[in-house]
């Protein structure tokens, strides 16, 4: 056993020792190796341990002989506090050793609200904050992740970046990381040769100037031989690629603590608020006979006691039923328990969840994102009144009485009349309940949790255009859906959560941010600001300051109009969705009409030129 | 069928605490395909409780958990099925059945041994000899021995002669270990360092919590007669 990085003292004084100290089963250890890698999830263990995508990346690296990939997550303040006073080195879980002597630092960035600990661990490795502040001895630092798809408020801080799906070029950068290392090159001369892999984005080698209106002028490389293009990379091979038969398990309790089992990626709905639904296309499953053999090994290697499917849309895998029929048989004989992800409500689901839920427990899951029709048209969500109310209907003849829905406000063109659809289609629904079920069967009266969050412009999305409102308009449309609730014949059933403010217009200056934006986010940190995505770490006032000491006007990223021909930070990325689609979408929203999907019929979005997947679906 | 398996629990595995070690059984169970007994309902769990919950930061040599189980391997197959699929840190070292009537380990624990010893980087403020002449004259000698025990609602004067099965010490003069048994259960649960700060305080000394290293060796029940015998030893191995 290794000796632990942190001394019993320390352990025994801070909250959960047990997501310090590695051990976990399945966890890899090697004597030692030629590189060195630690995968960084900039977030408490039990958020980063139940991220899918690191565990695929630390099985593909420790596959690899010559590779050793640990685990490093965010240490929570209480012992932030004791390594910064005892100028203890942050280390790697498994061999518990200082990742300052690592060859790589690898970043997952998969919310803007932790950029703040991306410096966090930068700081507790003793690393330079700054890349250009490092040397040779240093280790690389990488980030990768759907926030690097807009990798410049951060950029500063990062060596490179890997824009795409990690399963493609890593042997490729290591190998040559490897060749060059033995050649005795230098950082820059790696970083430079690694620049021309497709897929890896080196910041200090462009450069960015500026129009006197602040937007980009241009964004070129300094150098001839490097692209101008950053290509993202997709696994085309979804059933053969690499995925965790032996993930590791933790001892305490993650977010998910769960078998998770990947069935596709991407999605054919194209919803324009949704980036993961442009940057994962085109959408690709994986076989189902591949499936079944991993939810088998998987559930030998774990001891799991739960096994949940994982996809933007579930209901829109193909051999959905054939794979949940094989689980609920499989699970039946283990005693593991399904949980299902938000699937469509029909008679199928309804089926499955009647007999792996209690349906005394368990609600019903909508997700219209807007209130009427007009506003559902035009953020392309193609859930019509009629599926919400045939599908309630159908459950609560099946004894649901619990329906929650999910909404967004402060979507493009929404008017007062969309907010206060939102507590009407609620009324409605909960009117349908008591015409449905005849009083002697009501278990109850019905639960309908209405939950708003607002809505924040991402980058390849076709709403990258769209402008945001001050945190008061926010909270004041809230108001109106709060108020209008309380109007509602029903208005006893219902019940109203939304969200707040503020973290809203900062998570929407980072997500359209430039590089000039990285100096408020050191500046945060500078002063003690870090966990923003903890609600009680959050300090608004702290970032206010910081855009004002470092003379950045938040409303330029927020509230400006951005023309249609505006060179945005992230343009450099080509993620195979054309710009020229993102804008045909941007004006087919407002003339409120919908797209159809992937299966009906192709938009030509520009991801056919990834030669697979749904794009090429029966056409072999 | 009930059985009772016992376990060996150090390293850094001793951070980890009494419910998450009962997660880690019940994941471990399914990996290494021990036919165990579920509940009923929609979230079936486990059939599993374990004899009496270790602190975090202690080791042990003595953890029992009971389980039920429709059909068996032998205890020897079982062990090796379990001990396959354990994270350093953890050994199972006895699998056996228990009649179809034996009580829970939880309803009937009534002693455990302790080891306590000085970790790494501190020391004994005295030696061995000394100590064992301190612990001679301040409590085997002595009729009572009173301490002011604490609990979240009040403070009562407890004799803990009766509850202290054995103390003594060992050890190099360095490095002396001190063995303490003592009740434990439900009714009169004592804590080994317990004991010895109450020592230390009676010689005017501070207890250091982090200086000690608390060890626990074995876990007993009371037999019909009233003796104390290891909680494994009331099964029978299978074959």
């Amino acid at each position: 056993m290794r000796k632990l990085a942190l001394t019993d003292e320390i352990l025994m004084q801070i909250e959960k020792p047990a997501r310090y100290i590695g051990n976990e089963l399945n966890s890899v250890v090697k004597d030692t190796s030629q590189i060195r890698f630690a995968m960084c999830f900039p977030d408490v263990y039990e958020i980063g341990m139940s991220h899918l995508g690191i565990q695929i990346l630390y099985d593909m690296f420790n596959k690899r002989e010559d590779t050793w990939c640990e685990r490093v997550y965010s240490p929570w303040p209480d012992l932030h506090k004791i390594m910064k006073e005892q100028n203890i080195p942050l280390f790697g879980l498994e061999s518990q050793e200082p990742i300052k002597t690592f060859d790589f630092i690898g970043i997952t960035l998969q919310y803007e609200m932790c950029y703040t600990n991306v410096l966090q661990l930068l700081d507790l490795a003793q690393i330079p904050l700054l890349a250009k502040d490092r040397s040779d001895g240093d280790p690389i630092v990488m980030g990768g992740g759907p926030c690097s798809y807009n990798p410049e408020p951060i950029a500063p801080f990062f060596d490179c970046f890997y824009i795409g799906e990690g399963e493609i070029q890593f042997d490729a950068f290591l190998t040559l990381y490897k060749r060059m290392r033995a050649e005795g090159r230098s950082r820059a001369e790696f970083l430079h040769e690694a620049a021309k892999i497709e897929g890896i984005y080196v910041p200090s080698l462009y450069e960015v100037t500026y129009k006197e209106n602040g937007t980009i002028d241009a964004f070129l490389p300094i150098y001839d031989d490097i692209p101008a293009k950053i290509k993202k990379q997709v696994e085309m091979d979804m059933t053969g690629t690499v995925y965790p038969e032996k993930p590791v398990v933790p001892f305490i309790k993650a977010t998910q603590d769960r078998i998770v089992l990947e069935i596709q990626r991407g999605c054919i709905r194209g919803c324009r608020f949704c980036q993961a639904g442009m940057i994962y296309r085109p959408n690709r499953e994986k076989g189902v006979e591949r499936l079944k053999e991993l939810a088998k090994k998987m559930i030998d290697s774990t001891g799991h006691e739960e096994i949940s499917l994982s996809s933007l849309s579930s209901s829109d895998y193909s051999e959905l039923e054939e794979l949940i029929n094989f689980l609920m048989e499989e699970c039946e004989k283990r005693k593991i328990n399904i949980s299902l992800p938000s699937l469509r409500i029909d008679a199928f689901s309804l089926d499955i969840m009647q007999k792996v839920q209690d349906i005394k427990k368990s609600s019903l899951t909508f997700a219209p994102e807007a209130g009427s029709q007009r506003l559902r048209n035009v953020i392309n969500k193609g859930l019509t009144i009629e599926d919400i109310l045939g599908g309630a209907k159908q459950a609560f003849v099946g004894g649901w009485n619990k329906v929650k829905l999910y909404f967004m406000l402060g979507l493009p063109t929404e008017t007062e009349e969309d907010m206060r659809a939102i507590p009407e289609l609620a009324n409605e629904i909960a009117a349908l309940y008591y015409e449905t079920v005849p009083k002697e069967q009501r278990n109850g009266k019905c639960q309908i949790t209405i939950s708003t969050s607002f809505f924040v412009p991402k980058p390849f999305t076709p709403f990258q255009w769209a402008t945001m409102l001050d945190p008061g308009d926010y909270l004041g449309r809230a108001k109106i859906v709060n108020d209008h609730v309380k109007e509602q014949l029903n208005h006893k059933s219902i019940r109203y959560n939304w969200h707040e403010a503020d973290v809203t217009v900062l998570e929407g200056v980072l997500a359209r941010g430039d590089r000039k934006v990285a100096d408020a986010i050191l500046y945060v940190y500078e002063h003690g600001g870090f966990f923003d995505a903890w609600h009680e770490y959050f300090n608004f006032e702290l970032w206010q300051e910081a855009f004002e000491a470092c003379g950045i006007d938040m409303d330029f990223y927020t509230k400006r109009e951005r023309t249609e021909d505006e060179i945005f930070p992230w343009d450099f990325i080509d993620c195979g969705v054309t710009k020229e689609f993102l804008l045909r979408e941007w004006r087919t929203a407002h003339t409120e009409t919908v797209t159809p999907n992937c299966r009906m019929r192709c938009a030509g979005c520009g991801a056919r030129e990834f030669e697979g997947g749904v794009c090429f679906e029966d056409k072999n | 069928m009930k059985i009772r398996i016992k376990f060996r629990k150090w390293g850094v595995m001793k951070f980890i605490g009494h419910l998450d070690m009962m997660r880690y059984f019940q994941k471990a169970m399914r990996r290494a395909h021990i036919d165990i007994c579920y509940s009923e309902g929609f979230s079936p769990h486990q059939i599993m409780s374990f004899a009496a919950p270790l602190g975090v930061g202690i080791t042990s040599d003595g953890e029992y958990l009971d389980i039920e189980v429709n059909a068996s391997e032998s205890s020897e197959a079982s062990m090796k099925a379990l001990n396959a699929t354990m994270v350093d840190g953890v050994m199972v070292t006895s699998y056996v059945r228990l009649p179809d009537d034996a009580k829970t380990a939880m309803s009937i624990v009534a002693a455990a041994d302790y080891r306590l010893s000085y970790k790494e980087g501190y020391e004994s403020p005295y030696t061995t000899s000394q100590w064992k002449e301190i612990v001679q004259k301040h409590f085997t000698e002595q009729p009572k021995f009173l301490i002011v025990k604490k609990t979240k609602k009040s403070e009562r004067e407890v004799d803990l002669k009766p509850l202290v099965y054995q103390f003594f010490v060992e050890g190099d003069e360095n490095a002396p270990q001190f063995h303490i048994s003592v009740s434990t259960g439900s009714v009169d649960n004592i804590k080994p360092e317990l004991v010895l700060s109450s020592v230390y305080e009676k010689c005017g000394l501070v207890y250091e919590d982090a200086a000690i290293q608390i060890h626990r060796e074995e876990v007993y029940a009371r037999d019909e007669n009233g003796a104390l015998i290891p909680l494994c030893d009331m099964g029978e191995i299978i074959y």
